[in-house]
């Protein structure tokens, strides 16, 4: 089929087949770009600071006396995408049971949050932590050591958590 | 018999039964925690609370109906409690009107004011009656705002108990238990009000070889397993119902495994065995040389060097070495370890293949473990088994205690010995190093795989389905509860939820799939390489083949067996009654 009509020359005026005026008045909204305000940011060497309602990389809560993690297993068992491992062990601290072990596979994360959601101690939080770079599939699967952030760090997702959770 | 109309619907009961026994043979479920089947009534914790009423009589004593036939009932001003209430013929119970429920919600909150609710911490979370009961009969609230009664934690009751007086709820179902079945009576109830608390007598273990049962019985976390105590959450675990091996009595089990490793056995129901009990052995130490030490590869022996081969090498290696032997030089031994299918295949190899004479096993008594209640000295699970299905010397074979004077003698040369390690019989073992050829099938490691010439990879109990008698000649079915190479393929649904989705990169699931078999598909695989053409492709079909061999076993099959819980041998078409088994609370969804 030979199709003649509709085609993009047919829909121009005299003035747009000729372009020149056209490019002139791309180069006009261009050179009007340059001298807005800009509303990106070089982001290696400057950060952005995320709200508290920011959903980054999950982090236990690490108190004065130790974490707050019972081990209790509910993150593990909402996780939809099987992220998290805890195993827990006796102390003789007044909650008798801390995570021997606890793993978060953040190549498995989905940052859905359920887990902060469930936990009843309040001691999985989503931190404001974004930049999440492995060079490989183990150094992926944070260990204990990794996830403790000290209380004070995660206060205003703490504060966010108690006004809207 | 007495009729009783529990909600509507009318049932027949025996005299003397109370309203909840009445109510769970007839699938009723009236909360309850301190009501026991098997433990006397104490009528302490009022959650059986239900409303009854009697069907009014005229004079004349018959029963009185309104105008429109409707039955006229008079009920009792207060409510009842279902655990000590007797049935009785006319009777209305009501277990689910809105005073009922109040009741039960009162109680519930009742319960809840000094409970810590530390469930994250609790290893009962997730099978704890009381978490739920607070789901399904409490409304949620509490009323109570003041400070929680403190009381003393991680008491250690005796070897394998661990107690917690906060989460007692005062059932006193574990006092009863010690006292009336355990025949240990050294628990019972000190202080009053809130402050209600149970110890022990001073200077007394709660010690008992029955002592972990209390832990099972306990509607809540009070009572922990010293073992156990906070290995995994239960809902992390897939459970398979299984048998003990732990002695002949045949005890029925659940395995619960989390990464291809057992962690816990309980018991399982069963009227005619176990009832709802099982030994501190049966639930500590049967496990052990499944989780540890296994044999996982197969391997021969060559200029006294050990060396792992796959199994085709280490079979074509034991054949042509057993044709080296006249069949009289050879002795074949089984075990009552093995299950009736391992055993039958065996003894069918011995007589038809290899065409010996010399067959026995070696049975173990120990007088020392019986008891008159669930123990017994026979401490194996299927010696009544290996007798049934001919594992015996035939005519004038050797038995296995001519067995070391023959090896001296040099009339054995070659044995082959299945699912024994011999570690009790140091002599005998000693022998065997004398033995020009020793052909093992075994699942751990030992003495006797250490001077084997050829060690073939055995699964375990947990890793097969198969078949145990126990000393009652009760014959009971059991499946998989651990995934090997070998029977991956149908282990899919059963397996926990983190076994089945783990993949490589994931750390909680590195436990192996072991490459071991079971017993009578290495022999059935000996055998067809040596001429034979035997067509045993699963366990079921082994047990097929024994019904037409072994009179017996006559008419049995897996499904009837499974139905039934167990059939008792030759009994196959006479079946004991299959009962409505209580459970007192479990993992939901099991």
């Amino acid at each position: 089929m030979n199709i003649k009509e509709n085609i993009e020359s047919n829909r121009l005026n005299f003035w747009e087949k000729l372009y020149l005026p056209e490019i002139a008045k791309g180069m006009a909204s261009t050179f009007k770009a340059m001298f807005e305000p800009k509303f990106t940011r070089s982001y290696p060497e400057e950060k952005m600071t995320p709200s508290p309602s920011f959903r980054g990389r999950p982090v236990l809560v690490l108190e004065e006396d130790g974490e707050r993690c019972v081990a209790c297993g509910l993150c593990s068992r909402v996780c939809p995408a099987l992220a998290i491992e805890v195993q827990a062990a006796e102390t003789d601290r007044d909650k008798e049971r801390y995570p021997k072990l606890f793993e978060i596979n953040m190549l498995r994360c989905i940052f859905c949050a359920y887990c902060e959601e469930v936990c009843p101690e309040e001691a999985i939080v989503m931190s404001k932590d974004y930049e999440l770079v492995f060079t490989s599939q183990e150094d992926a699967i944070l260990p204990k050591e990794k996830l403790l952030v000290p209380i004070e760090e995660l206060q205003d997702r703490l504060e966010w958590l108690r006004q809207y959770k | 018999m007495p009729q009783i109309n529990i909600d509507g619907k009318i049932i027949t009961a025996e005299v003397g039964k109370t309203i909840i026994e009445a109510a769970i043979q007839n699938g009723i479920h009236i909360p309850h925690f301190c009501w026991h089947p098997e433990l006397s009534v104490a009528g302490n914790c009022r959650m059986c609370l239900v409303e009854i009423g009697m069907h009014k009589k005229t004079p004349s004593g018959t029963f009185e109906f309104t105008e429109d036939g409707t039955p006229v009932i008079q009920w009792f001003p207060k409510l009842q409690i279902a655990c000590s209430t007797q049935v009785s013929d006319g009777m209305f119970v009501r277990i689910a009107n809105s005073k009922v429920t109040h009741a039960q919600e009162a109680v519930m909150e009742f319960l809840l004011i000094n409970h810590p609710l530390d469930c994250p911490i609790c290893d009962e979370a997730g099978e704890c009656k009381l978490q739920e009961y607070a789901f399904n009969h409490s409304n949620g609230e509490s009323r109570f705002f003041e400070q929680k009664n403190h009381k003393p934690k991680r008491i250690e009751w005796g070897p394998n108990v661990i107690y917690d007086a906060e989460r007692c709820i005062s059932c006193s179902r574990c006092i009863r238990y010690a006292k009336e079945v355990a025949k240990q009576d050294v628990l019972t109830f000190v202080n009053r009000g809130d402050h209600v608390t149970i110890e022990l007598f001073e200077g007394t273990q709660f010690d008992n070889d029955y002592s972990m049962n209390v832990i099972e019985i306990c509607p809540v976390g009070a009572l922990t397993s010293k073992d156990f105590r906070f290995k995994t959450r239960v809902w992390e675990m897939s459970f398979t119902e299984s048998i003990c091996t732990g002695c002949a009595k045949g005890c029925n089990t659940k395995i619960g495994v989390r990464n291809n490793e057992i962690l816990r056995i309980q018991p399982n129901t069963n009227m005619y065995v176990n009832r709802y009990w099982l030994c501190d052995h049966g639930r500590l130490n049967t496990f052990r040389n499944v989780n540890e030490n296994r044999v996982t590869h197969n391997q021969i022996k060559t200029d006294n060097i050990q060396s792992k081969v796959s199994f085709e090498e280490a079979k074509s290696f034991a054949i042509e070495n057993i044709h080296k032997y006249k069949s009289s030089e050879i002795m074949v031994i089984g075990s009552p370890y093995s299950t009736n299918e391992d055993l039958f295949v065996l003894q069918k190899f011995a007589k038809t293949i290899l065409k010996t004479k010399h067959l026995d096993f070696i049975p173990r008594i120990d007088d020392k473990f019986g008891d008159d209640f669930l123990k017994q000295k026979d401490v194996t699970p299927n010696t009544t088994g290996a007798r049934e299905l001919g594992i015996v010397p035939i005519q004038e074979g050797f038995d296995t205690s001519q067995l070391r004077k023959a090896i001296e003698t040099n009339h054995i040369k070659c044995v082959i010995i299945m699912n024994d390690d011999l570690s009790d019989q140091p002599t005998l073992l000693k022998s065997f190093e004398e033995l020009e050829f020793l052909i093992t099938l075994s699942s751990n490691h030992s003495k006797l795989t250490d001077i084997a010439d050829v060690t073939f990879a055995l699964s375990t109990f947990a890793e097969v389905d198969g078949t145990f008698t126990n000393i009652d000649g009760r014959v009971q079915h059991f499946t998989p509860a651990i995934v090997t190479k070998e029977n991956l393929h149908r282990m899919g649904m059963k397996m926990s939820r983190l076994d089945k989705f783990g993949a490589p990169n994931d750390h909680w699931t590195q436990k192996e799939h072991r490459d071991c078999k079971p017993g009578w598909k290495i022999i059935t695989s000996l055998a067809n390489s040596m001429g034979a053409s035997w067509h045993f492709k699963t366990a079921s079909e082994v047990f097929d083949e024994i019904t037409k061999q072994i009179p017996s076993f006559n008419g049995m099959n897996y499904e009837l067996i499974n139905k039934y819980q167990g059939l008792v041998l030759g009994r196959a078409n006479r079946p004991d009654e299959v009962l409505v088994n209580y459970v007192s609370h479990y993992m939901k969804p099991d």
